[in-house]
């Protein structure tokens, strides 16, 4: 049981309080979700849960925060060990030892158990966590799912009987999340341990949590039912807008339930789309000429060929989203794309009006108005102490008129302070910065890697407004991403790779309407009719979604 | 599942390289330390867990800079050596009165250039050592077996080690990051440019570790109080203070070994007095902990004799082991060479790590 009595957390040198008397109290062997826009006070409050707020990042915290007995006013993170387990954003960054069993023993050896329990203890996590043919691989040689739920296991084998993760399967493919998940929803149910979670891809969990978490601005709900929650919540996955849409009630919260109900739904769908092809509702895309072309490319990563004999060709004017497991290539395709890395056989070509150009024998300066790429990390892109001079840094990088990317920004974000330094932006605002910046060289091809990685659905949307935007404007638009449902929202095409080849490549539609792991969960509760998107059936159905 | 393959205990690397590192802190013969250096990368090459980083390049590509950097200077502000072979000279710049004791441009002769080469080279040497031992075993290895009165000194080693050597790696990514802002990343302004991001992102990633290992129970007091606790600590610094001092003194010849020697012993002593206290708080205890078997013993031993004999060598003033200031070819000290080599023996005996499928 986690009880939170009148928190008010206020870090440092921040201009308004991160937690604002918090009250609340969570039972034991409840999966809760909390849900709360980016910068919303999510990471904090489960950061006090194990004390990591205040003892470790400083600031002020009022009120009490009690765990099974024990105040985190005189329990250090490193007492509650046993009691609280954290597994944090991003996994890689804290593991501690360098093998997969070495990482699962160290919280246990940290703690004092005797080797022969230790030895018991990590056999037993191996097989829960489905890890056991892995004990032997370096952290570093695995895949993201399997970094996060080696994670995960690392920090339940120490035996807490609580578990809080933050964002959990943000970074995850869709099946990797699943997989996560179902370890997560296997230790709730069969050992009754207590998960809190963060996340906001809610598509994934929301059907997983038995309370929900409303937070925003530093003040949260009481533990709501999900159904009850998600009906009046501004942060809400596509099922429940499309519930909202049809006027279901309760809310469902998975496919099984709202297909249950979409019965009605889809027959009226179907009288209006008579053939069950609703991409005739759409607007139609205009493929231009070619501006990318890779003929059999091959692009070797430590020795390795992670790219082989690839062939696409992109078209001007055209939004594609690149998919495909953690490790199948995807920024490696975009790194040689932006001019980053070799090929070592094979070429690569952005067409220009002079004929096709190879990127990587350009000087940086002239590539950039060929090809821009936001990297997974757009933080990367940022180094100057504001907004405001970042801009204009940008502006002298590109040689471009004063205030131009201060006009894009204004455009794209939702409205930016410009004296904010950079690092203390939420995840999304850093992004749209970062893709502020690179916009200034108004490239003709732009390249954008995991762009949702911790975007809340606000985010989200107006980045995908952004992007259609400008290819409209014709620029050629290639995202990499894990996202389903951004990828519903924005592309025309969908290409998914495996180990390194194209292993489907056609129309959005039909690419993501055919396959159960991608498949965005509108399609999912409509099938076989093909609809990708909420505002595609509210248009149908002529309303507003 | 293939059983799981012997690694050599780390400590027994650490030993070896700091062994090697103390061979070439005594002399400044370009043979020996090239040979330091041409067996630290033997070892690395023929023993490096293969799943790990190998942080020895980046140490390489630190002690050639270091090497380069000290013959510039020379170029330019000379070193006090005055050669007979003058090799060019660079006009020179006048300095009013005050400065008289610095010189820029002048002459510049070969032996000065030399004895600035061979001194820069026993630095990089003594870096190719910690490399080394840092290539073999990673330190995060090496800590499992720090005792627990040392956590807050561990900790912070740990956050400084995971930051020097993910420097290299960041200043990498950062750098292709500023070539998609069109920058080529070349140039003294850009590498100012870079330093803040780069120091950024390995600070966060330090810390990022840290809170990890705080909030995983790194350090946890099993019944203990707080003046215990605090006796122990006190104890442990003076000790650690006392072996830095010691290991200084033996590293750096100026001082003498005759400081260098009982410090070590005084320092170990109270280290080990802060281990005893501290060990009845040590709560923590090991799931499968390398073993200490007959290789780990020879292979401290062969990094000890080649410590050993330069520190012999360089007490009893062999010829050969501080080379000469004339442009000439540097006398060899066979026994020193010889001594040397027994370091790199390691390669062979050792058990080899897994191999990654």
């Amino acid at each position: 049981m986690i009880t939170f009595d009148h928190v008010t957390v206020h870090y440092a040198d921040a201009p308004a309080p991160s937690l604002r008397d918090v009250t609340l109290r969570i039972p034991e062997g409840e999966l809760v979700l909390v849900v709360g826009p980016t910068g919303s006070g999510k990471s904090t409050l489960l950061r006090t849960i194990n004390g990591l707020v205040p003892h470790f990042s400083g600031g002020t915290l009022t009120g009490s925060v009690v765990v099974e007995g024990h105040p985190t006013s005189t329990h250090r993170p490193r007492d509650l060990a046993t009691v609280v387990g954290l597994v944090e954003q991003n996994p890689a960054s804290t593991f501690v030892t360098d093998v997969v069993e070495d990482e699962i023993a160290y919280g246990m050896e940290t703690m004092g158990l005797d080797p022969a329990t230790i030895r018991r203890r990590v056999e037993e996590t191996l097989d829960l966590f489905g890890l056991t043919s892995l004990r032997n691989r370096p952290l570093t040689a695995l895949s993201g799912g399997q970094q996060q739920r080696a994670a995960i296991a690392a920090v339940f084998a120490a035996g807490p009987r609580i578990l809080v993760l933050d964002e959990p399967t943000s970074a995850l493919d869709p099946v990797a999340a699943e997989e996560v998940l179902a370890s997560l929803h296997r230790i709730v149910h069969d050992l009754g341990v207590t998960v809190v979670l963060a996340e906001h891809r809610l598509e994934r969990v929301v059907h997983h949590a038995d309370r929900v978490i409303l937070i925003d601005e530093g003040r949260t709900s009481d533990l709501l039912d999900p159904a009850v929650a998600m009906a009046d919540s501004p942060i809400h996955p596509p099922l429940v807008a499309l519930s909202r849409l049809a006027e279901w009630s309760p809310t469902p919260l998975s496919i099984r339930d709202a297909r249950r109900r979409a019965g009605g739904l889809r027959e009226r769908l179907a009288e209006l789309a008579p053939l069950g092809a609703p991409g005739a509702l759409s607007a139609p895309t205009r493929p231009g000429s070619d501006t990318v072309r890779t003929t059999r490319a091959r692009i070797l990563r430590g020795g390795r060929p992670v790219i082989d004999d690839l062939t696409l060709s992109l078209a001007s004017g055209s939004v594609t989203a690149l998919m495909g497991r953690n490790g199948a290539g995807k920024s490696t395709l975009l790194g040689a794309l932006a001019g980053q890395l070799p090929l070592a056989r094979g070429s690569a070509r952005i067409g220009t009006d002079s004929g096709w150009t190879d990127p990587a024998a350009l000087p940086a300066r002239r590539r950039v108005a060929l090809v821009g790429l936001v990297p997974q990390q757009p933080e990367l892109l940022l180094y100057t102490e504001s907004v405001a001079t970042e801009c204009a840094a940008a502006d002298d990088d590109f040689g471009v008129e004063p205030g131009t990317t201060r006009r894009i920004l204004d455009r794209i974000s939702g409205g930016l302070d410009p004296d904010r330094h950079p690092r203390d932006l939420s995840e999304g605002q850093r992004l749209e910065l970062a893709l502020a910046v690179i916009l200034a060289g108004s490239p003709k091809v732009l390249l954008l890697d995991e762009p949702t990685r911790g975007l809340d659905y606000g985010a989200k949307q107006r980045l995908s407004a952004a992007l259609r935007e400008l290819a409209a404007a014709g620029t050629t638009v290639l995202l990499a991403t894990h996202d389903v449902e951004l990828a519903a929202e924005v592309a025309d095409r969908v290409v998914i790779l495996a180990d390194g080849e194209v292993v489907t490549d056609g129309g959005a539609r039909e690419v993501l309407s055919s396959s159960p792991a991608f498949a965005p969960q509108v399609t999912k509760v409509l099938l076989p009719q093909t609809w990708l998107t909420v505002d595609e059936v509210a248009a149908a159905l002529g309303r507003s979604a | 599942m293939s059983a799981r393959e012997r690694l050599q205990h780390p400590a027994a690397w650490w030993l070896w390289g700091l062994g090697l590192a103390t061979a070439a802190s005594r002399t400044t013969n370009p043979v020996v330390l090239l040979l330091v250096i041409g067996v630290c990368v033997l070892v690395v090459v023929e023993r490096r867990d293969p799943s790990t980083p190998n942080p020895l390049v980046a140490f390489l590509v630190i002690g050639a800079a270091v090497v380069t950097f000290r013959v510039l200077m020379t170029v330019v502000l000379g070193n006090g050596i005055r050669g007979e072979t003058v090799l060019v000279t660079l006009p020179r710049i006048p300095l009013p009165e005050w400065a008289a004791s610095i010189r820029i441009g002048g002459p510049v002769s070969l032996e000065s250039l030399l004895f600035a080469a061979y001194d820069a080279l026993r630095l990089a040497a003594i870096l190719a050592c910690i490399g080394a031992a840092n290539a073999l075993a990673s330190p995060r290895r090496l800590l499992r077996y720090l005792p627990a009165t040392l956590y807050d000194v561990g900790t912070a080693v740990v956050v400084g080690l995971t930051f020097a050597p993910q420097l290299l790696a960041d200043a990498r990514t950062v750098r292709s990051a500023r070539a998609l802002r069109g920058h080529d990343g070349r140039g003294l302004r850009e590498l100012a440019r870079l330093a803040v991001p780069v120091l950024e992102t390995a600070f966060e990633r330090s810390l990022g570790l840290a809170a990890s290992m705080e909030s995983r129970g790194y350090g946890r007091a099993v019944r203990t109080t707080p003046g215990g606790r605090r006796a122990a600590s006190a104890l442990a610094l003076v000790g650690a203070l006392g072996v830095l001092a010691g290991l200084y003194g033996l590293l750096d010849s100026s001082v003498g070994g005759a400081l260098g020697l009982p410090l070590l012993l005084v320092g170990l002593l109270v280290a080990g007095a802060s281990l005893v206290v501290g060990a009845s708080r040590d709560g923590r205890s090991g799931h499968r902990r390398d073993r200490w078997t007959s290789t780990e013993s020879l292979t401290v031993a062969c990094g000890a004799v080649a410590g050993g004999v330069l520190v012999a060598a360089a007490a009893g003033a062999w010829a050969g082991i501080v080379p000469t200031q004339r442009a000439e070819p540097p006398a060899v000290p066979l026994l020193a060479v010889l001594a040397v080599l027994v370091a790199a023996l390691p390669a062979w005996f050792t058990p080899r790590p897994r191999r990654v499928a």
